[in-house]
């Protein structure tokens, strides 16, 4: 049996989540390159729709796992799914996007069959006839190349914006779709979740923001916010913020960008005194410009400034409010 | 409620790291501070215990430098420590790290296990999943809120873009906490004090060895990221920097 290549979709309340074209994506690339073929599934109740618009793009075959005990996501129902649906398939290698949803489950899957999950890549190398994946490590100050020694199945989920989901690769026409049924025991889903909420009403969309300045750790003092709001005011942007600030109560929770608050695409981002860590840097890959202002040269998030600015931000935020204005002004 | 808290010290947050000679791992010359996510979790098992009583056990696998972590757990309010004690534990893949925790509470009776979501260093967000696996236990990731109820608990999950949802699960389970989930207290000074004469059981890695296997997984090389992004460094006194920025922002940038 050819080596097959499985990505398992997402899909939330019957729609595909868009992350899912990113990881089809590196996946053709992979297929691309090790000749492996590249197979889909997505998990669900009544998701054909979502099998269909996977079935549009170049893959060889789509899978249609169903059952009403998977309407609602829950780690046991999916691994269940998903465990029976591979053992029989046989894939070598199972890519997933990077979800808080795939976090919950994956591990538990892999360790169902023993393995272990290279979680968070951000690409692959295929050297050697065994691929590769990279991860960042140390809050992204170093990249390690990891491999899978011991044998296949083998799985991984690839972190947000590795790859563009623009680019996947259309089929030339649809590709054959499987419905799956599976049958899920009485007592093997334990939990019981209700429906997602959002928590207060959000009194800001910040992915519609063209311009945001954003602060992170060190802004050091709450009071000390008022700062970058006055530079935000005089751009005309919204202020923002990292984890931390948001945790602390410095800021509401809709300020908050990263990967539990909101992945924004401005024209300009101003980080000050933001580090740089992966939580956050994951919800700004779409911006077109960041400019980052941090004592730290080490900083990870020089890594992904379009324009660094290695100093303090409290003796060079003062002059650029009023350049700003003054430019504003003529 | 009986409470296993994993923690895992980690390089501190600004510490300057360098590569090892193989390029394998880091240098270990550097200062170490507890998981940030693990201080979260600890806190929130401390909590759950002075609601509603019960024991909290801390437990860490690395070197002799580990203990650090376990003695600031102690300090501030858990009542037993177990620190698997070896340089060997700290190149251990998820799996084999949750196969050494398991084996080392199997005659434990835990009603919750905690582990932070993920660590600052690896970042792998697995262990806990893994363990509540490995124990056939329930599990939860990325909680924000844990109520007792008559079932068993009701957690509140962390989703993306701003969006929670409840779950009801029963005992015992594992859940992976997020960092804000409460406020961080200080160790007092009593607590440093009483931290001296409570339980620190150490267990080396041939006790546990009989429960591992191969890890699964090599990190091959680690290296200094490739900038694929070309930056523009702007220097200069704030005034001239700020002069600059302004240009870009106007000419480049196109926001002014």
């Amino acid at each position: 049996m050819a080596d097959t290549i499985l990505v398992v979709v997402e899909q939330r309340e019957g729609k595909l989540n868009r992350v899912s074209w990113e990881t089809l994506t590196g996946a053709q690339a992979l297929s691309a390159e090790t000749g492996w073929v590249l197979e889909a599934a997505v998990v669900g109740s009544g998701v054909g729709e979502v099998a269909s618009e996977i079935a549009g793009k170049k893959v060889a075959k789509v899978f249609d796992i169903e059952s009403p005990k998977l309407e609602a996501y829950t780690p046991d129902g999916y691994v269940a799914a998903l465990k029976g649906f591979i053992e029989h398939q046989q894939p070598k290698l199972v890519l997933m996007p990077h979800t808080y949803q795939v976090r919950d489950f994956a591990p538990k899957l892999a360790t169902a069959f023993g393995r272990v999950l290279i979680s968070d890549a951000i690409g692959y190398k295929y050297e050697g006839g065994k691929p590769l994946f990279t991860r960042q490590m140390f809050q992204g100050k170093f990249a390690a190349d990891v491999s899978f020694t011991g044998d296949a199945p083998y799985f991984a989920t690839f972190q947000s914006g590795a790859y563009r989901g623009d680019k996947v690769e259309e089929g030339g026409s649809p590709a054959p779709v499987e419905t799956v049924n599976v049958v899920i025991a009485d007592g093997v889903i334990r939990n019981k979740p209700e429906a997602p909420f959002k928590e207060a009403k959000q009194a800001v969309d910040l992915t519609q923001a063209e311009i945001i300045v954003s602060v992170g750790r060190g802004i050091k003092e709450q009071k000390n916010i008022e700062l970058a709001q006055q530079l935000a005011t005089a751009l005309g942007g919204e202020i923002a913020a990292s984890r931390p600030i948001c945790d602390s109560g410095w800021l509401p929770m809709d300020r908050q960008v990263g990967s539990s608050g909101q992945t924004v695409a401005p024209k300009l981002y101003l980080a000050l005194g933001i580090s740089g860590a992966i939580q956050h840097v994951v919800g700004i890959k779409g911006a077109r410009s960041i400019v980052a202002i941090n004592k730290d040269s080490e900083a990870p998030i020089f890594e992904i400034a379009d324009i660094a600015v290695v100093g303090n931000l409290f003796d060079i935020v003062p002059p650029l409010i009023e350049e700003v204005k003054k430019a504003k002004g003529a | 409620m009986k409470i296993l808290v994993c923690m895992k010290q980690v390089p501190q947050k600004d510490a300057p790291l360098k590569l090892n000679e193989s390029g394998t791992w880091i240098r270990e010359d550097v200062s170490y501070e507890v998981n940030e996510p693990d201080a979260y979790a600890l806190e929130e098992a401390l909590r759950q215990k002075e609601k509603h009583g019960g024991e909290v056990v801390v437990i860490t696998s690395g070197p002799a430098r580990a203990q650090q972590v376990l003695r600031e757990a102690l300090a501030k309010g858990a009542d037993r420590a177990i620190h698997l004690e070896g340089d060997s534990f700290v190149g251990l893949d998820a799996f084999n790290t949750a196969k050494a925790f398991a084996a080392s509470v199997k005659d434990e009776n835990f009603d919750l296990i905690f582990t932070g979501l993920q660590s600052d260093d690896y970042g792998f967000a697995q262990t806990g999943v893994v363990l509540a696996e490995l124990l056939g236990w329930s599990h939860a990731t990325i909680i924000m809120q844990i109520e007792k109820t008559d079932a068993g608990i009701r957690v509140k999950r962390e989703l993306e873009a701003g969006y929670f949802q409840f779950v009801d699960m029963p005992l015992p389970a594992v859940l992976t906490i997020q960092s804000g989930i409460n406020k961080l207290r200080y160790a007092t000074l009593i607590g440093i004090k009483q931290a001296k004469n409570k339980p620190m059981k150490k267990v080396m890695l041939d006790e546990v060895k009989a429960a591992l296997g191969e890890n699964l997984q090599k990190i091959e090389k680690l290296y200094i990221p490739q900038k694929t992004k070309k930056t523009e460094v702007i220097e200069g006194p704030p005034a001239e920097v700020a002069k600059k920025l302004v240009d870009k922002l106007r000419n480049e940038i196109h926001v002014l």
